[in-house]
């Protein structure tokens, strides 16, 4: 894993997209924490922290887009397919690689609460406490990075799904609130996602009778929650969508509150993703 | 030392390799034969632990590939078609990286590393950017990876494609001194090479290994008998009853009589010889041999029949008019893409 690591390290040192990566972050935020701390002089660090989140849009994609998209087209995953190294260990080792790069910029902006110190009262733990939810939403961002970049050979469509990811969640505060959130309209939107779910159910397992029983199943239970307790399903879609919302999870943090369900939220997400990327990495090999 | 049982590779419905078994010795040096599209390169992954098998096993020094892949893989060093090069290092910096990934202990890395340098002749270029080197040099320090670590058994794949002929004479001779140390799996589709560089031929047409054996045996099992063949100045009658008292000959095919001229061809049975008995023979009869020559089967020949066993090939050297014909037509047209599968793009 270290080895990995270290391999990913200097790749991204010796090349244009680290230096983009550490570059680009440090200038939108230091000219948000310019204008909200230095010039309006604002004590709370987690304004600029707040405001800046959406550069994740765009910075995630320009680190994890090349990570395991550019080894599989230059079929340099041979390499370490073939060594002594478990699937995992690659993905871990890719992950703590682009992790340490983010770091860099991060440890950087650990010195704004200490510049602002200079000029009046600052709270301390409220600055590091945003400053940990804004490291802790970075690594989600990356984690999922990570994964769309190994379900393609092309680099630049991995950076395309990313930012179209990225952007949905960070969009789905929004999006969910256009939607009704009557009973009826839930109904109808966890319909056609059941009916999703068995059309994929049959695609990857081609059995007909298991893709039909999933279905009249899932439709069932639903029509039958919808019939007898409706009030279950208003605003149902919302809150299943709301899982998709990174960043409203990183407000708490921004306000000095060290929320542990936050943590668990983003440590959840960074684990799933890079299981999902160890399974499709695995996936590729067996199919 | 490595054994494969039943190894087979489904793509969908097609099948690029079919319950393929065999078993590699150590000390020796194996060449995978096969026209392109025949399932080398995918059996090769799977031996590696690249791809798994869809069914069949992989047993490597007692570790099954897919079962303890970390302990089997450290046995193994694996050239690719494409080497794996990461463009951006330079020589030494992919050694080391490919050292690390390999497990060589620290404080041997930069000993190993010079020595295989030295081996594949690299020295002169590591502090080189991957990128910048020539086909050759790039294939080199493939190798260089491959042999890191010093793994019992080095698997190639094509390893001299695209590369010039005086590269690929060092290249064999470089495998060839290999096996010294290492079991060596090779894969071509150029005989030459197997039959100059290999101890072993397994010969592979659409995923079944249709043969495998040394390159001797596979020419003495194709040949079956000797074959003489003659140009002798005489009549016709007069030869044929020459002939017919040297017991050893089995059979006689006269193939062309002109200008006093005689052509035949003679099997003998077993390994004898009769060449000295035919030259006193016609010398006591005033016939002159102008030309006497024993036709050795190559593997060329052994090759090609034995590649062409497959029906949808054998079709084709029947009727052409026929839809069979058009079939095995657009089989042959298919034959690239699945290279490209397997393969890669490039």
């Amino acid at each position: 894993m270290s080895t990995i690591c270290k391999k990913e390290i200097r790749a991204y040192l010796t090349s244009m997209s680290g230096y983009v990566f550490i570059a680009f972050m440090l200038l939108v935020t230091g000219i948000y924490f310019t204008a909200y701390h230095m010039n309006m002089g604002y004590p709370i660090f987690g304004y600029t922290l707040s405001a800046v989140n959406f550069i994740f849009l765009i910075v995630t994609p320009i680190l994890t887009m090349r990570a395991l998209a550019e080894e599989q087209r230059q079929k340099t995953d041979q390499l370490l397919l073939t060594s002594p190294l478990s699937v995992t260990d690659i993905v871990l080792g890719k992950f703590m690689g682009m992790i340490a790069i983010f770091a860099i910029p991060v440890l950087i902006i650990c010195l704004y609460p200490l510049i602002m110190q200079v000029y009046g009262e600052v709270s301390m733990p409220m600055s590091y406490t945003a400053l940990l939810g804004f490291f802790l939403l970075g690594c989600s961002n990356i984690a999922i990075g990570l994964f769309l970049s190994s379900l393609t050979e092309s680099p630049v469509i991995a950076a395309v799904i990313t930012f179209g990811a990225l952007f949905i969640c960070y969009m789905m505060n929004s999006l969910t609130s256009i939607l009704s959130q009557t009973a009826a309209t839930s109904f109808l939107i966890i319909a056609m996602l059941i009916l999703g779910v068995a059309v994929v159910v049959y695609s990857v397992v081609k059995n007909t009778f298991l893709a039909v029983l999933i279905g009249i199943i899932g439709e069932a239970v639903l029509a039958g929650i919808y019939f007898l307790k409706s009030t279950l399903l208003e605003g149902a879609v919302q809150k299943i969508l709301s899982v998709f919302d990174l960043s409203s999870h990183f407000d708490d943090f921004t306000n000095g509150i060290l929320d542990v369900s936050n943590v668990v939220y983003y440590l959840t997400v960074i684990g799933l993703f890079l299981f999902f990327t160890v399974q499709s990495i695995q996936k590729r090999r067996w199919s | 030392m490595i054994e494969v049982k039943n190894l087979t590779k489904k793509y969908g419905d097609h099948t690029a390799v079919d319950h393929l078994s065999f078993q590699v010795e150590e000390g020796q040096i194996y060449g995978f034969l096969g026209p392109n599209g025949a399932g080398k390169s995918t059996t090769m992954n799977m031996i590696t632990g690249y791809i798994a098998s869809t069914e069949g096993t992989v047993v490597i020094n007692g570790h099954d590939i897919l079962e303890e892949p970390e302990e089997a893989k450290k046995d193994i060093g694996y050239l690719p078609e494409q080497p794996p090069l990461y463009m951006d290092m330079t020589v030494i910096e992919y050694l080391r990286l490919a050292a690390e990934l390999k497990k060589v202990p620290k404080k041997d890395r930069e000993d190993m590393i010079a020595d295989i340098m030295d081996t594949v002749q690299l020295t002169h270029m590591k502090d080189r950017l991957i990128k910048n080197l020539s086909k050759g040099y790039k294939q080199r320090t493939g190798l260089a990876q491959a042999l890191m670590g010093y793994p019992e058994v080095i698997i190639l794949d094509e390893p001299t494609v695209g590369l010039d002929p005086k590269q690929i004479i060092e290249i064999r001779d470089l495998i060839k001194s290999l096996s010294k140390k290492h079991t060596v799996i090779l894969s071509s589709h150029i005989l030459s090479e197997v039959s100059a560089v290999c101890d072993y031929v397994m010969i592979i047409s659409h995923g079944h290994l249709v043969a495998s054996d040394t390159p001797e045996n596979l020419a003495k099992l194709m040949e079956g008998e000797n074959t003489l063949e003659l140009t002798i100045k005489g009549s016709r009658t007069e030869i044929e009853g020459m002939l017919n008292a040297i017991p050893e000959i089995a059979e006689k095919n006269f193939t062309d009589n002109e200008n006093g001229l005689v052509q035949v061809s003679l099997k003998t049975e077993g390994n004898e010889d009769v060449r000295e008995k035919l030259f006193y023979a016609c010398a006591e009869n005033q016939c002159p041999i102008l030309r006497m020559e024993n036709t050795h089967v190559s593997l060329e020949d052994i090759f090609l029949e034995l590649t062409s066993q497959d029906p949808s090939e054998a079709k084709n050297t029947g009727a052409f008019s026929d839809a069979d014909a058009i079939q095995s037509l657009m089989e042959d047209t298919e034959t690239p893409e699945e290279e490209n599968k397997e393969g890669g793009q490039e």
